[in-house]
């Protein structure tokens, strides 16, 4: 990994306005505004969860997968100004472009999980130190399918359209992914288990002491990475042909 | 051009030895669908030669720095850079490209944005040495979308020397600059080529390829038209014409003046196409006193090909 390159990268994320809006400032504010109320609820719609637990785990997931999924934003607006061919006649390798965004991603992943955190143990979230990691160690796996997505994202879509494509796109799979409110039982909550963003909130029942996820949960993130890498391939090798 | 490899401060060959061999392109072929963009050029550059690729629109100079470049599979045919494939010389830091159009990567300075292209190479110019040669110092601190197009163009030029490349391609790298910045822009360009280094630049304007070319290369509907020094190209499309009222001249007499080379009678007018004007003016007006409503004008790029390409198969 070239040092240098990553850090005009992560330099150009943080001035990214859209950046802190989504992935910092927007869900810091939902947090304190939803379990605020609600910091006294002990079992949040028979989750068994506190209110505080619950929604830092949910709006957690949302911050993330919108740090994740902005990759696909920078590349978009790269494509745009013709910067993937400059930067193509430039030894950089395509995986370490690649790596750069991903990296950058999660970096930008771990700022919003910190930030939550904090604000979790503002409202009485405690968790032992093992369930902490464990929690985070979930969420970070759970991400790898949105990375894939950024990066197909980013190649199919233009500039113009990335902002209601992906505020669109994470709206509906943070709704059916539990982050506003928990789903359980019916339709919804089978559409929801087939999605990332549902098992990236249920990360916060390592709170129960419960574990790691149900099998079900672990194929679900494995089938979306292997279906997002396919996918990020595919849109890589569509878009370079073209020019 | 007067410059001499001493007569500078930068350091353009530091930490690497100039390359000896040159660029081949050989039977390059490229079609978009039914577009048959380039139909089979051979084109080889000798290192430290500064040749302009010199055409119209649609000629395939883009499509052809594209294959130079790595960015398209040609259909048929080779490329060789400095005796290697395209991106086996890409990746040894030897090729600097500024590339057709395209704006900047938002939210750096300029500065930032050339340390961070700077990063990639193996062996860079100094950051602060680019910027100053390109002359962007003063706008070094500035965010890189707050920048007019002529300082954009200065800011890519930048970042396509910034490798210290031995190779610099140049896809009508003057756009969007004023008089004044293209004027700046040739002078860098032609110190940088004093360096013993091997240019490249597609345009479509005649005069920079005369001007600042050791040899032009002219293009057409995809083909080489011709290739050779700038004053022999001139001679072949930079013809003007003179337009004139001569309702009873024959036609062989003009044709026998000094510096024309073809007559066309248009009614009462007549239109020779002249290699040299000023000689055929002199000789047009000493042999018919009659004349009147003379015009001299330069025959367009455009018009130039015609005439060159006029009887070659032009069917897509």
């Amino acid at each position: 990994m070239n040092g240098a390159y990553l850090k005009y990268e992560l330099l150009r994320t943080l001035r990214n306005r859209r950046f802190f809006f989504f992935s910092l400032g927007f869900p810091l504010v939902l947090y304190f505004l939803i379990a605020g109320p609600n910091e006294g609820k002990h079992n949040l719609g028979g989750t068994g969860l506190s209110a505080p637990l619950y929604f830092m785990v949910g709006l957690a997931a949302f911050g993330t997968m919108n740090a994740m999924l902005s990759a696909g934003a920078r590349i978009a607006g790269e494509r745009s100004v013709g910067w993937n061919r400059q930067l193509r006649i430039t030894p950089l390798s395509t995986r370490t472009y690649f790596r750069a965004k991903v990296i950058t991603g999660y970096l930008m992943a771990g700022l919003t999980l910190a930030a939550l955190y904090a604000a979790g143990s503002v409202l009485g979230v405690t968790l032992t130190a093992h369930q902490w990691a464990q929690m985070t160690g979930l969420i970070l796996i759970g991400l790898i399918p949105f990375a894939a997505l950024g990066i197909v994202i980013g190649h199919l879509v233009t500039p113009d359209s990335i902002g209601p494509v992906m505020g669109g796109a994470t709206a509906l799979l943070a709704l059916l992914g539990g982050t506003w409110f928990p789903i359980t039982g019916g339709a919804m909550q089978k559409i929801g288990e087939a999605l990332p963003s549902y098992w990236l909130v249920q990360a916060g029942h390592v709170g129960l002491g419960g574990g790691s996820w149900p099998t079900t949960g672990w194929i679900v993130i494995a089938a979306w990475t292997l279906g997002g890498i396919a996918a990020a391939r595919w849109a890589y090798a569509r878009d370079t042909k073209k020019v | 051009m007067s410059l001499t490899p001493t007569d500078q401060g930068h350091d353009w060959q530091s930490a690497q030895v100039a390359e000896t061999l040159g660029i081949e392109l050989a039977g390059l072929v490229k079609s978009f669908g039914a577009v048959r963009a380039v139909r089979g050029i051979d084109v080889s550059v000798a290192a430290g030669e500064t040749v302009a690729l010199l055409g119209p629109n649609g000629a395939g100079k883009s499509t052809t720095i594209d294959m130079l470049l790595g960015l398209l599979d040609p259909d048929a045919g080779t490329v060789s850079v400095f005796g290697t494939p395209p991106r086996a010389a890409i990746d040894r830091g030897a090729v600097g490209a500024m590339l057709q159009s395209g704006a900047l990567l938002r939210d750096l300075t300029v500065r930032e944005l050339v340390s961070m292209m700077s990063s990639l190479y193996p062996h860079p110019l100094g950051v602060a040495e680019v910027l100053e040669l390109t002359g962007i110092s003063e706008i070094a601190d500035r965010r890189t979308q707050k920048l007019s197009g002529g300082q954009t163009q200065r800011v890519r030029f930048a970042v396509a020397l910034v490798s210290n490349p031995d190779l610099l391609i140049l896809d009508e790298p003057t756009v969007a600059m004023d008089v004044e910045a293209r004027r700046d822009f040739w002078v860098t360009m032609r110190e940088f080529a004093s360096r013993g280094k091997t240019v490249l630049f597609a345009t479509h304007y005649l005069e920079e390829a005369d001007a600042y070319a050791d040899r032009v290369v002219l293009m057409a509907n995809g083909s080489v038209v011709a290739d050779g020094p700038p004053t022999e190209i001139k001679a072949m499309v930079g013809t003007r014409t003179i337009r004139a009222t001569l309702p009873d001249a024959p036609l062989e007499a003009l044709e026998r003046l000094q510096g024309v080379s073809l007559v066309e009678r248009r009614g009462e007018s007549v239109v020779l196409s002249c290699t040299d004007s000023d000689a055929a003016i002199r000789a047009l007006l000493a042999a018919f006193d009659e004349v009147k409503d003379i015009e001299i004008s330069g025959a367009g790029l455009e018009q130039a090909f015609l005439q060159l390409t006029s009887g070659d198969e032009v069917a897509p």
